[in-house]
């Protein structure tokens, strides 16, 4: 029963029979500590999932395996059907292209400006002519709202804005899964909002998501199903009403005690 | 007046009184600087014989930094390996090069080399900036390993979520933030690649120093001709470190703030 949660059953269902992305039983080690402890989750396509759980539970671990930026030790992890630990270094370079990822700290090129940040994926990787990024980029930002930015350098920018950036910069790429690895805990509180904003627009959109944060209200909101980690393991799944007014698991209980006291 | 500034003032008074009574007990009256000197024939001769010099020891200096600096990245590289095997070549190449002092792989290059094959005749030219560039790219190749992995794990990350592989992050995501960082110690191995070409002078390439000696060796006067190659290199090197700020001026803005 807790080996493995079909989170796909509190989902909107999809007509597709391959979940996107399917993990089973994955373990993550960093020497004797189990980041990752047998988890396994499915997600459909179009599913908006929200990993929540204390620090230290492994949901950043789980999400950066998704993009194989950690390798996992044992089980399988397939997106899109294919087995994440099988593939070249060239296949994995391609499934990343379909899983964009936004980090906690941006990660923008400080060297490059915002055009050049969005562009250089898709040149690159995607061999999309400069005349083809540039109006792809300049779509994503106007998507995300910065548009007069284009020309700036990251650092010239406010800490939601480059968020921002880097959401566009993701989108770029046009992935099949958005991974948001804490994108609001660097920020400062006024500028969470704007950034929670995008990411309300583009779950509106329907691409699939897969989001670590703190921001419950957002949760709640934009979610179809919550998962909560503790110790590496999948605590439960379930629907947003459910697991905010009554989490099946103690600690998923505790949890929320904690986080919504203030 | 209080008692430190007057003991400031003494101190400076004896220093000065030091000196000159050392400055005249020097040789002034032998020197002849007329070998030197602008303003005679044979001084204008000379002169331009020795700043002649000049286009080989930049030449060389140039082609062996270029090289130097091509073969310490593709050194550098193997030393960010996950793998220890691959790391190995690395520390080899590093430690085996750096331990052999430039005039020995000057003389090894240009006297060694050619008894291994029929074919192999290397000029004093490329003997030097082999030996130069050789021995540089040790150095070379540790100020690149350090550039590298000074750049944020998150970066790294970011290329590769956006699908690039070893060599495109390498292109556009390291180096361009590499290069920023590590140009100080690439101007400062140009300024010792400068002076070092000095040593490419016991076998015979006829640069500033070389010809230096050669004068010394007709004239006798050394002194005077050394003074004028200490002022060649100087002026040298100031102009190559003007440039390398510049370039760092030029980079910083470009980034802007």
């Amino acid at each position: 029963m807790t080996n493995v949660i079909n989170t796909a059953s509190a989902g909107n269902a999809t007509d597709s029979s391959i979940p996107l992305i399917e993990m089973k039983n994955v373990v993550k080690r960093y020497g004797d500590f189990h980041a990752l402890d047998g988890v396994s989750l499915q997600v459909r396509s179009g599913q908006r999932v929200v990993v929540c759980g204390p620090s230290g539970s492994g949901k950043s671990t789980l999400i950066r395996c998704l993009n194989q930026l950690e390798k996992h030790d044992a089980g399988e992890i397939r997106i899109d059907g294919r087995a994440l630990s099988k593939l070249s270094s060239a296949e994995l370079r391609r499934i990343r292209t379909d899983v964009g990822m936004v980090f906690q700290q941006f990660n923008l090129f400080p060297h490059l400006t915002v055009l050049e940040n969005l562009t250089l994926g898709p040149m690159r990787t995607r061999k999309l002519s400069a005349q083809q990024a540039d109006k792809l980029a300049r779509e994503y930002l106007e998507r995300v709202d910065i548009p007069e930015q284009a020309d700036k350098y990251p650092r010239q920018l406010s800490g939601g804005q480059q968020q921002r950036v880097a959401i566009a910069r993701s989108l770029c790429m046009e992935p099949k899964i958005l991974l948001f690895d804490e994108p609001t805990s660097a920020l400062d509180p006024e500028m969470i909002v704007e950034v929670l904003d995008v990411m309300v627009e583009l779950a509106e959109t329907g691409i699939t998501m897969v989001v670590v944060t703190h921001e419950m209200g957002f949760a709640n909101q934009v979610a179809d199903t919550i998962v909560f980690m503790d110790g590496g393991k999948i605590v439960e799944s379930n629907d947003p009403e459910t697991f905010f007014s009554n989490p099946a698991s103690e600690r998923g209980k505790s949890f929320l005690r904690k986080i919504l006291r203030h | 007046m209080r008692l430190s500034s007057v003991i400031g003032w003494v101190c400076f008074l004896a220093f000065v009184a030091l000196v000159s009574f050392l400055f005249k007990q020097l040789n002034w009256d032998d020197l002849a600087w007329y070998v030197v000197s602008p303003e005679t024939e044979t001084g204008r001769r000379n002169l331009w014989f020795l700043v002649g010099g000049v286009k080989y020891t930049l030449l060389m200096s140039f082609t062996a930094i270029i090289i130097s600096i091509v073969l310490g990245l593709l050194i550098a590289l193997p030393g960010l390996s996950p793998s220890p095997w691959v790391r190995m070549i690395n520390r080899v190449y590093v430690e085996l090069v750096r331990a052999v002092p430039i005039l020995v792989l000057i003389f090894w290059v240009y006297y060694g080399l050619p008894i291994l094959h029929d074919d192999i005749n290397i000029n004093v030219f490329w003997a030097g900036v082999i030996a130069l560039a050789l021995s540089d790219s040790a150095f070379e190749a540790e100020i690149f390993r350090a550039g590298i992995q000074s750049i944020d794990r998150g970066q790294l990350e970011a290329a590769d979520s956006i699908g690039l592989g070893y060599f495109g992050r390498l292109r556009y995501v390291v180096l361009p933030q590499a290069i920023r960082r590590i140009l100080p110690p690439l101007g400062n191995q140009l300024v010792y690649m400068l002076k070092m070409s000095s040593l490419v002078s016991v076998i015979g390439m006829e640069e500033l120093t070389r010809r230096a000696n050669e004068l010394v060796v007709s004239t006798y006067r050394p002194l005077e001709i050394y003074t004028v190659l200490v002022l060649e290199y100087l002026v040298l090197i100031l102009i190559v470190s003007m440039g390398v700020r510049y370039l760092e001026y030029r980079l910083r803005a470009n980034e802007s703030i």
